[in-house]
């Protein structure tokens, strides 16, 4: 019996042989091998009667799984802006160049692979990158040549110095989630005390809305799934906290991962689940073990599992699934086809998950922060949650700040705070744009900065990244354009097309030879994505190209050719061979251009 | 009669039982809306946009959008024709179609809902992309250029074959058609010329072998009447009977 038959062998028996665990398996076997090997794919298709197809077209969807080799120090710089813009270029460089690896390849001998990945969530702390799954902070010339040192003399990771791996929560602001704490088990005490449809109503009285970005009432959410039928239902905690610049997330799984996992318990109890799932993302993957002991902790105290607090028949029991470098996961949907271990590709909607989601099961999707919120509102009730905020938006919001700023971290606001205060709260100075909710999101100007943060005015899940006056946005624009057409799950032709024609265009007006036209074309392309893409990927991807265009002309207008239409090839480059040919280089050899 | 539930398509009311989308109720109803990664005889799901319609305002996949009454639904005015226009000059650059030396030409569903929206240029700058061609299979064979990733073949091999021959793999413009053999080719799957998946490419992906011009240019199938009169190819075609157009057309 081979190593990897013994290992697949393994995994299969430690747990019901679903073929919806495919992508669990497949984490794993990635994780101990380095990459799926073909016996591994043939032992999966075998045993869980799923073609042998299917399985090699979900490696090759997620960007963490490989059916050839990586290196046994895996690699993978964040590429957000913000790691940009903190100098991750020439530390990515002069990795590669010591180590003698090209971007994307396994060096000869196998020892190491480096790769471009999208932001990991460290924005306030980086540069950063993960090897073998573990985020390393703080990036700088010093700490390149170190980790140099210990690949070449091939120390094991968990050898390395653990001040590389420190992460900070970095916490600035708190207010009422991150001040106020519960006692454990609190929540799940006022839900068996109060009952479901009182803890519900509190829900719905506090005005709590989804933090993930879209805004949805939770307790309106809770309630229709509540009410619709199916033989099960499920709570999913999505922290899938893709959207760059975002780490927010990061903070309540490391330090307050007691009350999210409080609040999808009263979730459950109030739809009626006895499972719940945490999607935490791949990126993450260091933080999975404190949650798994967390969440076994919680089942030794009564918090979880059979008969919660001896209530009879409350029955609740959470799971961890892993995603695996993929930012579409994040969209509701995607998640669930994920958790079916399926390519993560937006389903029809409607039907909504709320009635149709996992297994077509009546499920709630939320936010780490609005489970973090509702357990909250559970114990202290709705007015004590509706004291902050404006009307619409009540409560208080966590955001990961980020970019040109003198205190990055998070910060927690009441909703209506505006821009400008919490620019000058973080210490930001000469600042141009901020982004705010993240690549999908407003790239807001000065005179903007009036504007709040509020469901009725600039909503967001959370990202806000700061641009002084010093920065080329157009970087900013390219490295969002590129991370979408990265993550595109291609499904649709708006999207999957559409972003790579952006990204052409793009290139022609930052080389200069584009001109009013392509704008023109770049306008009509990103409002046929945002009006004909399949899901909100695809229809926020030209976000910020259309918002920078309208809101600051001038980066774009300071690159144009002035005249009425440029070809998409550069007629001088196409001459270079006929010049090499020729031994010519004199003026009459070269079309220049007129700026 | 009058309890008949309709809605309205460019103002004409269309009949629709409950569950039915608005584009079975059209085809139903004779009225044409172009669609390339949808074959009416299987389950719809919305891929390659080209069925945008404007409902109320808002644009929507009319083969994955189940009617109701209250929709005025926009097919034909030249917004959404452009828009159509547009999403197919986008495929056409997408892949390498190089219709003139293509032996699906002129029986090509592609080509003729291009025709159809007035398509008369890619506009865009081409990818020009690098695919291949797998001929391993003794009777078909596949040109991936010609590839729009619409799925067809995925899904019917899976739900209807039963064979599960074909799978989309990767990611955004990486995304494309994988064999269900461990060698990665056609020739090394259970794949039969009889097989429903062999018939009901849109394009000119996936070929018959042995067959070469049978039917002369101008008497294909779209060369006498629009699509929006002939209908898919596939429901003229049987695999053996590529480019044959039904006598019944005339």
């Amino acid at each position: 019996m081979t190593d990897i038959n013994r290992y697949v062998s393994g995994l299969l028996s430690s747990k019901d042989d679903a073929p919806d665990r495919l992508l669990q398996y497949l984490c794993s076997i990635q994780h101990q091998f380095s990459h799926i090997p073909e016996e591994a794919v043939q032992l999966l298709s075998e045993r869980l009667k799923i073609p042998r197809v299917e399985i090699v077209s979900i490696v090759y969807f997620y960007s963490f799984l490989h059916m050839h080799h990586r290196g046994d120090f895996d690699i993978l710089f964040s590429d957000n802006i913000t790691d940009r813009m903190l100098g991750s270029l020439p530390l990515l460089n002069s990795m590669c160049k010591k180590l003698g690896v090209e971007i994307g390849k396994t060096r000869a001998d196998g020892r190491v692979s480096i790769e471009r990945t999208s932001c990991t969530g460290l924005c306030d702390q980086g540069p950063a990158l993960l090897v073998n799954g573990l985020a390393v902070s703080r990036l700088d010339e010093d700490r390149i040549h170190k980790m140099v040192g210990l690949i070449e003399a091939g120390t094991p990771v968990v050898n390395w110095p653990k001040k590389f791996f420190k992460i900070e929560d970095n916490i600035q602001r708190r207010d009422k989630l991150l001040d106020d704490v519960i006692i454990q088990g609190s929540a799940i005490e006022a839900f068996a005390v109060k009952g479901g449809d009182a803890v519900l109503k509190s829900i719905k009285k506090s005005g709590l809305r989804g933090r993930g970005g879209a805004g949805f009432s939770a307790a309106t959410k809770w309630q229709i799934c509540r009410d619709a039928p199916g033989e099960e239902h499920y709570v999913l905690c999505n922290a899938d906290e893709g959207e760059p610049g975002t780490f927010k997330d990061r903070i309540l799984l490391n330090s307050y991962a007691n009350v999210m996992f409080e609040g999808m318990t009263i979730c459950g109890g109030i739809i009626g689940a006895n499972k719940g799932y945490l999607y935490l993302r791949g990126e993450y993957l260091y933080l999975r073990q404190a949650l798994e002991e967390t969440i076994q902790k919680r089942r030794d105290s009564g918090l979880l599992g059979k008969d919660i607090l001896g209530r009879k028949g409350f029955d609740f029991d959470i799971e961890i699934h892993m995603g695996a470098g993929a930012y579409i996961c994040g969209e509701e949907s995607a998640m669930i086809e994920s958790m079916e271990g399926k390519r993560g590709i937006p389903r029809d909607r409607p039907p909504f998950p709320v009635t149709h989601g996992y297994k077509g099961q009546p499920t709630v999707v939320n936010n780490v922060e609005t489970f973090v919120a509702a357990a909250r509102i559970a114990v202290f009730g709705a007015d004590w949650f509706r004291s902050a905020g404006t009307k619409q938006s009540c409560g208080t919001k966590l955001l990961s700040i980020s970019g040109d700023c003198a205190r990055p971290g998070i910060y927690e606001y009441p909703y209506g705070i505006s821009i400008r205060q919490i620019l000058e709260d973080c210490g930001a100075e000469d600042t141009q744009a901020v982004q705010v909710s993240g690549a999908a999101g407003f790239t807001i100007p000065p005179q903007e900065f009036y504007r709040t943060i509020a469901f009725e005015d600039v909503p967001t899940g959370g990202s806000f990244m700061i641009f002084n006056r010093r920065r080329d946005l157009l970087e900013m624009v390219q490295n969002f354009n590129r991370f979408f057409c990265h993550e595109s799950c291609g499904f649709c032709t708006p999207c999957r097309i559409g972003g790579i024609l952006m990204k052409d265009l793009l290139n022609k007006v930052i080389v200069g030879h584009a001109t009013a036209y392509d704008l023109n074309e770049m306008k009509k392309i990103g409002l046929l994505m945002k009006k004909t893409a399949h899901c909100g990927l695809g229809t926020t991807a030209p976000n910020p190209i259309l918002d920078t265009m309208e809101k600051f002309p001038g980066i774009y207008s300071k690159h144009l050719l002035n005249r009425s239409y440029e070809p998409a090839f550069d007629l001088d480059a196409a001459l270079e061979t006929s010049r090499h040919i020729t031994g010519r280089d004199d003026e009459a050899a070269h079309i220049r251009y007129e700026r | 009669m009058n309890m008949e539930k309709t809605f309205r398509l460019d103002g004409k009311a269309i009949p629709f039982e409950d569950g039915e989308t608005v584009m079975d109720a059209a085809l139903k109803a004779g009225e044409y809306i172009p669609h390339l990664c949808h074959n009416p005889d299987y389950k719809p799901h919305g891929s390659c946009r080209i069925c945008v319609v404007d409902v109320n305002g808002r644009h929507q996949c009319s083969c994955t959008l189940p009617a109701s009454e209250d929709m005025e639904v926009d097919n034909s005015s030249e917004a959404i024709t452009d828009k159509r226009r547009t999403l197919l000059q986008m495929l056409f650059v997408e892949g390498n179609h190089i219709c003139p030396a293509c032996e699906k030409s002129g029986s090509c569903q592609l080509q003729a809902v291009a025709y159809q929206t007035g398509m008369l240029s890619p506009h865009f700058t081409h990818f020009f992309p690098k695919r291949s061609i797998d001929a391993s299979h003794p009777d078909i064979v596949f040109y991936f250029n010609r590839c729009i990733l619409c799925g067809l073949c995925v899904r019917v091999s899976r739900d209807v074959d039963k064979k599960s021959v074909f799978s989309l793999s990767g990611r955004g413009n990486r995304t494309r058609i994988i064999f269900n053999s461990p060698s990665g080719k056609a020739g090394d799957t259970e794949l039969a010329i009889t097989d429903k998946a062999v018939s009901v490419c849109p394009t000119g992906a996936i070929l018959p072998k042995h067959l070469g011009y049978e039917t002369p240019v101008g008497e294909r199938l779209y060369d006498r009447l629009p699509i929006s009169v002939v209908g898919d190819a596939a429901k003229h075609h049987s695999a053996k009977k590529h480019f044959m157009s039904d006598d019944s057309d005339e």
